[in-house]
């Protein structure tokens, strides 16, 4: 049965039903429904969960209780996230699976409260320090979002790598009918033979780290690290397309903005012009095999990518497209968001 | 024959990295006896700190992490939460626990985590190459005031212990020194204390050990002893500042 629910509400609800059991956070808009609702969550579930000092603080519980074996998890906003950099650095570097929420607001600096898609790069391009990526997914709906969350901590076993889910404010805040999963088992997860349980001693050691001191040894765990995320590009890219084989221009757009660009594409096709979309689900891997395919297609003119930022997944779209086909762009910040109407007058002003 | 002494199965066969006269080793060998003699061989997890003893992952034989700069008490917290029944510790040098961790500290105290902090009081960043420490003293020399501690110009020392008592969520916190054998004596039982605190689930226990670095004070291994004798325990003196019945 569906059931009317908040975003961020939704989102925390089905982190505990894929088998979040530590949630560690700090107050930030537009994400606190999220730790307010783990507050008495995991207490009812057995859970562990923290407000904790600061962001720095939280991403560092995160890591020792993923490196102790838990589903754990942390959300946070743009600014907050900021400061957990360095932490991710260490989990991506300790190999550690956990899934991060970032529900994104405005900047550069304290910038206001509004949605906006200008984390990114940061999001995408490794963030921290060192050569590292996660797998990043950029939902556009409530239950797109609950979905994603249900199965993140399952990729994040698999690849022991953090999972971040980008939002925004938008997403966080809106309220839709979602289809919740069922609670999945904790108790019959497959043991972490990594993890610090306590039980090591002698041969069975567990160590959580990421030092490295000897080059060789830290090359070798970049070359592990690049070669899973090798295997995300082959197995775990999801993109949405619609109206792409006739289409004589693509509106590109992630997240609430891909949701916003598709409803601009079926106002442009009344209007009788062929408008086509595609939508990355998953921001890294990127889905790049899309752009490309669109780009070889006769038929498709040129590329619009739509964001609420000055312009970053932009440079991803310009990458695939290869010089193939013009790639425009139109973008709002500041946390001015665009309707279908801006879109459709971008298209018919300024492309056409 | 009899076995009148033994290496304590709770440290590995790794030798130290230490510098001589730096007393890491010493702490390291108390904190293992400790907990080999509670018998926690299987039920314990440590938490390493960035600093000099960055590679205490690598000496005790028990699971361990290995935390970033200053957020040991986050680590160790969380690694508490989640499996209540081991016995969790952080060690932490003061660079890391009084200055860039000093939140982490004081909101793991705060809030009782049912863990033991040993804290490696040295006055310096021994690991980076001398610099000045929260707990360098007023008129000791480090690289960056290399002219010596002066208050105007670079605040004054940080007793962590005595801030820390204050607070209602620690069951224990003492300093004590590691200078000389009966000090030494004296940390073991002051550990001993901390971690049977923790077993009973009283809260938050800290251990300041006032420890010596020969090579950043620029001294000989007895010089440094009798520095940390004379002139630190003048400034963080040693006792119980915190004991919950
Ligand atoms: C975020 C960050 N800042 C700075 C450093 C560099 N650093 C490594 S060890 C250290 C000081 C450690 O000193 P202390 O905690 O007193 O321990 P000691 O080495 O004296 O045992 C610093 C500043 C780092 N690794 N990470």
């Amino acid at each position: 049965m569906k059931k009317l629910m908040k975003g961020n509400e939704a989102i925390a609800e089905a982190a505990v039903r894929g088998g979040c059991r530590a949630f560690f956070g700090y107050p930030i808009t537009p994400q606190n429904e999220i730790p307010e609702y783990m507050s008495w969550r995991q207490f009812e579930v057995g859970g562990a969960f923290v407000q904790a000092e600061s962001e720095v603080a939280a991403i560092n519980m995160v890591y020792g209780a993923a490196g102790a074996g838990a589903r754990a998890m942390t959300s946070s906003s743009s600014p907050g996230i900021s400061l957990k950099q360095e932490g991710i650095s260490y989990i991506c570097g300790a190999e550690l699976p956990c899934v991060i929420v970032n529900m994104v607001r405005c900047g550069p600096g304290l910038g206001g409260i509004q949605p906006a898609q200008s984390d990114y790069f940061q999001s995408v391009k490794g963030g921290g320090h060192g050569d590292y990526r996660m797998l990043v997914y950029g939902p556009a709906s409530v239950q797109e979002a609950v979905d994603i969350m249900y199965t993140a901590f399952d990729k994040a076993d698999k690849y022991r790598m953090p999972v971040m889910i980008l939002g925004d404010g938008m997403l966080g805040q809106i309220m839709e009918a979602v289809e919740l999963p069922e609670m999945v088992d904790v108790a019959s997860l497959p043991k972490k033979e990594w993890a610090t349980t306590g039980e090591g001693h002698g041969a069975t050691r567990r160590i959580i780290n990421s030092l490295y001191i000897q080059p060789d040894a830290l090359e070798e765990v970049n070359n592990r690290l690049f070669s899973r995320y090798k295997e995300l590009a082959d197995k775990e890219v999801m993109v949405e397309e619609y109206m792409v084989s006739d289409a004589e221009i693509i509106i590109t757009g992630y997240g609430t903005v891909g949701r916003v660009a598709k409803s601009a594409v079926n106002q442009l096709r009344e209007k009788g012009i062929k408008a086509g979309l595609i939508r990355p689900v998953t921001l890294f891997p990127f889905p790049a095999a899309a752009y490309e395919r669109a780009a070889s297609q006769d038929n498709v003119k040129q590329f619009l990518c739509v964001e609420l930022s000055m312009g970053q997944m932009v440079e991803d779209v310009r990458l695939s497209v290869n010089g193939k086909k013009p790639v425009k762009f139109f973008g709002r910040s500041g946390g001015n968001v665009v309707t279908p109407d801006d879109i459709v007058s971008v298209v018919m002003n300024e492309v056409k | 024959m009899a076995t009148v002494f033994k290496k304590t199965d709770m440290l590995t066969e790794v030798p130290f990295h230490y510098c001589p006269g730096c007393t890491h080793g010493i702490a390291h060998r108390l904190v293992a006896e400790v907990l080999d003699e509670m018998g926690c061989q299987n039920n314990v997890v440590g938490v390493a700190p960035v600093g000099c003893a960055v590679f205490a992952y690598n000496y005790f034989n028990c699971d361990m992490q290995q935390a970033s700069h200053g957020r040991a008490p986050a680590v160790a917290s969380a690694i508490k939460r989640v499996a209540p029944q081991n016995i969790v510790f952080a060690y932490q040098g003061d660079g890391d626990l009084a200055s860039i961790g000093m939140a982490e500290i004081v909101h793991s105290a705060s809030r009782g985590d049912n863990i033991t902090v040993v804290f490696i009081n040295n006055a310096i960043y021994g690991m980076t190459g001398g610099q000045m420490a929260p707990t360098t003293l007023i008129g000791q020399t480090s690289t960056t005031c290399p002219g010596g501690r002066c208050a105007a110009q670079n605040g004054n020392p940080i007793r962590v212990c005595e801030m820390l008592a204050t607070l209602d969520g620690p069951a224990y916190i003492e300093r004590v020194s590691l200078a000389d054998v009966p000090s030494i004596r004296k940390a073991k039982k002051a550990l001993q204390k901390a971690f049977n605190c923790q077993k009973e689930g009283k809260g938050f226990t800290l251990i300041e050990m006032l420890s010596s670095c020969p090579t950043n004070w620029k001294m000989t291994p007895e010089q440094a002893l009798d520095y940390t004798k004379n002139e630190m325990q003048q400034i963080f003196p040693l006792g119980v500042f915190k004991e919950v019945k």
